[in-house]
């Protein structure tokens, strides 16, 4: 497959949609008065699979994201859970429909502690009071059935190092249902040994197999170790859709600059055919 | 910083052995003792002080006369006010305006009674559903039209002072004879009731620590204030929350108001004002809680009100005059407050002002 011919149509050594596919994405388009951010992208998530969704800054992952959450609709195109096209009205309305997301640093309220977070707004009680051992003991059961070991629960999350509280963001979204987790950045700011813990908490998950995660990053080295299949996003539009056994960290380096030199070399042309278009200077 | 994230790894990425484990509770139990000790910090300071004062002033300060002085007059209104404040406080928001809540509320209950002969029970309802509102319009403003709350609430203050003044003349008045059988609930001189306004802070305190640590409403309140995209995101109703939380800071507000005006007899446009309301919020600040958000406690605020009424009535009976008194009063504000953050500093709790 050669990399440059990636106009309109992409690189596709990953079969491509299927009726079972927990999430699909047809055609979707979004647009920002003359800025284009997304266009006709095609996307699919196979159950229990984890797929990275990986793009430089501004290749329109988080435009993306925030359509698939449900916090902005698209222009055109349709969103597609277990075969059911759906339109989400909200972030709320995504989540009940079990779409989540999960963010680094949003999620978590940092004055409470493990086991409130767990259960933030869908407290155990017994009125009026709040169930408080109860909810101990599930969020104890719950953290140890997907295999985080924090020293206790009751720990305000202000304690815990970045990747604990990102572990804990993920398990609340698993623990309130979610069939199908987006994970933004989740590598983010994190060191080696925190990055490896979160690989492999999504390892795990894959393991369960009820969870289909997506893991949009801008770094995919580390991405690549836990993806059944990347999908490469650039400019707006989905250029490289292969298994990650298929591909390689390299290849995906080179799609990017060799993209990149040829942005370059056309902006090159066109300087020197003279036409200029006053935008020399910038 | 890189250590904490060192061992936090370790703890999370394989399970550790059984003796690690126990060791590691123990830890986790010192952590939390470490927590509280926001509150333990003023309770050292209450005592010393009560101390301080009780043995150097034996016969003046051990008695029931200094005794309903100390905490029924002077701290039992700094302490249901700071209830509100602390409530507030934590959830990102201030009410500067409920001084003056506390110095409408009484012209209600008295209008009600003299102008509209309301009976004296619903006239001290009237009076205390004055604060709520009073409450609601500032959340409707800082909530609703989005005004800072600091703003809203001097603005509302000032609303308050004027309507005080127009409808009283500026002339206080006496307590209707007829509504004192009600009111003695609130607290009147003489026994027993003259500790009814240490009961009163006594009960609120203890609700609405329990409310705070123990309920929805607490945990809400402390996330709206600690990451409140985080609680909006979780689906908390952030409003509702500070909508409440200004009604009960008005309802105390004025609940305070009502008493100070029975135990005086008096009903007095020039009661109330910003110093009780920033009697409360040092209280609250002295009891740990964050001006900025996200954390603080009932109990501690209870105790801050405890040393700012202990320091107030010891330096009366000490004899200190009332023009240094300010000097000293200002100074042992800001050496507790520096001890609190220092000592927030050295557990490494982050935020504490």
């Amino acid at each position: 497959m050669s990399a440059q011919d990636t106009g309109t149509t992409f690189s596709s050594g990953a079969g491509g949609p299927s009726p079972d596919d927990a999430l699909r994405v047809e055609h979707i388009s979004k647009r920002f008065g003359a800025v284009t951010a997304l266009r006709d992208i095609n996307l699919h998530l196979r159950q229990g699979e984890v797929l990275g969704l990986i793009g430089d800054n501004g290749a329109g992952k988080s435009t993306l994201l925030k359509i698939l959450c449900g916090f902005q609709p698209p222009d055109r195109g349709r969103i597609l859970l277990n075969g059911q096209e759906v339109t989400f009205k909200s972030v709320d309305h995504a989540r009940s429909l079990g779409i989540d997301i999960v963010y680094q640093d949003l999620a978590l309220v940092n004055e409470l502690s493990v086991y409130h977070n767990m259960f933030l707004n869908r407290e155990k009680v017994r009125w009026p009071l709040l169930n408080n051992r109860a909810m101990r003991k599930i969020a104890r059961e719950h953290l140890d059935e997907i295999g985080i070991n924090i020293p206790s629960v009751q720990l305000p999350v202000a304690r815990l190092s970045g990747g604990q509280r990102q572990a804990i963001a993920v398990a609340r979204a698993v623990f309130e249902d979610a069939k199908i987790l987006l994970l933004d950045e989740p590598l983010a700011a994190m060191g080696a040994k925190e990055g490896a813990m979160i690989l492999d908490l999504v390892l795990d998950l894959k393991k369960r197999g009820d969870v289909s995660v997506i893991i949009i990053a801008h770094n995919y080295g580390q991405v690549f170790q836990v993806c059944d299949r990347v999908n490469l996003l650039q400019h707006g539009e989905i250029t490289l859709d292969k298994y990650t056994k298929d591909t390689s960290v390299d290849e995906m380096t080179e799609l990017v600059v060799s993209e990149y030199r040829k942005a370059l070399r056309e902006r090159h042309a066109a300087e020197g055919s003279g036409t200029a278009e006053g935008s020399g200077a910038a | 910083m890189s250590e904490t994230t060192e061992s936090g790894s370790e703890v999370i990425g394989a399970p550790p052995p059984p003796g690690e484990t126990k060791a590691k509770n123990l830890t986790v139990r010192t952590l939390g003792l470490f927590g509280r000790q926001r509150e333990a910090t003023v309770l050292v300071v209450t005592v010393a002080l009560l101390l301080y004062f009780g043995l150097s002033h034996a016969s003046t300060f051990v008695s029931q006369t200094n005794a309903v002085d100390l905490l029924s007059e002077i701290m039992a209104p700094i302490a249901i006010i700071a209830i509100g404040e602390v409530l507030l406080l934590i959830c990102g928001e201030i009410d500067l305006s409920v001084g003056f809540i506390y110095t409408f509320a009484p012209f209600v209950m008295l209008f009600a009674i003299d102008d509209y002969h309301v009976p004296a029970f619903l006239a001290v309802i009237l009076g205390l559903l004055t604060g709520v509102i009073a409450g609601w319009v500032n959340a409707f403003i800082t909530i609703t039209l989005r005004v800072p709350s600091f703003i809203t609430t001097i603005g509302t203050g000032f609303i308050l002072l004027g309507m005080t003044l127009t409808f009283s003349h500026a002339e206080p008045s006496e307590i209707p004879p007829s509504s004192i059988s009600v009111g003695r609930f609130l607290g009147v001189p003489g026994n027993p009731w003259q500790w009814a306004p240490f009961v009163w802070a006594v009960v609120l305190v203890a609700i609405f620590h329990v409310v705070l640590t123990r309920t929805r409403w607490g945990l809400y309140t402390i996330s709206a204030g600690s990451n409140l995209l985080g609680a909006r995101e979780a689906g908390i109703n952030v409003n509702r929350i500070k909508y409440g939380n200004f009604m009960i800071t008005g309802f105390m507000g004025a609940l305070v108001g009502l008493q100070v005006a029975f135990y005086t007899n008096n009903v007095d446009p020039s009661s109330g004002g910003y110093t009780p309301m920033f009697y409360a919020v040092i209280a609250a600040v002295i009891g740990g809680t964050a001006m900025l958000g996200g954390s603080g406690t009932i109990f501690g605020a209870f105790l801050g009100a405890l040393v700012l009424a202990t320091l107030t009535d010891g330096f009366a009976i000490l004899g200190v005059s009332a023009n240094p008194l300010g000097i000293i009063f200002g100074g042992a504000i800001l050496v507790a407050m520096i001890a609190n953050v220092q000592l927030a500093r050295l557990r490494g709790a982050g935020r504490s002002i």
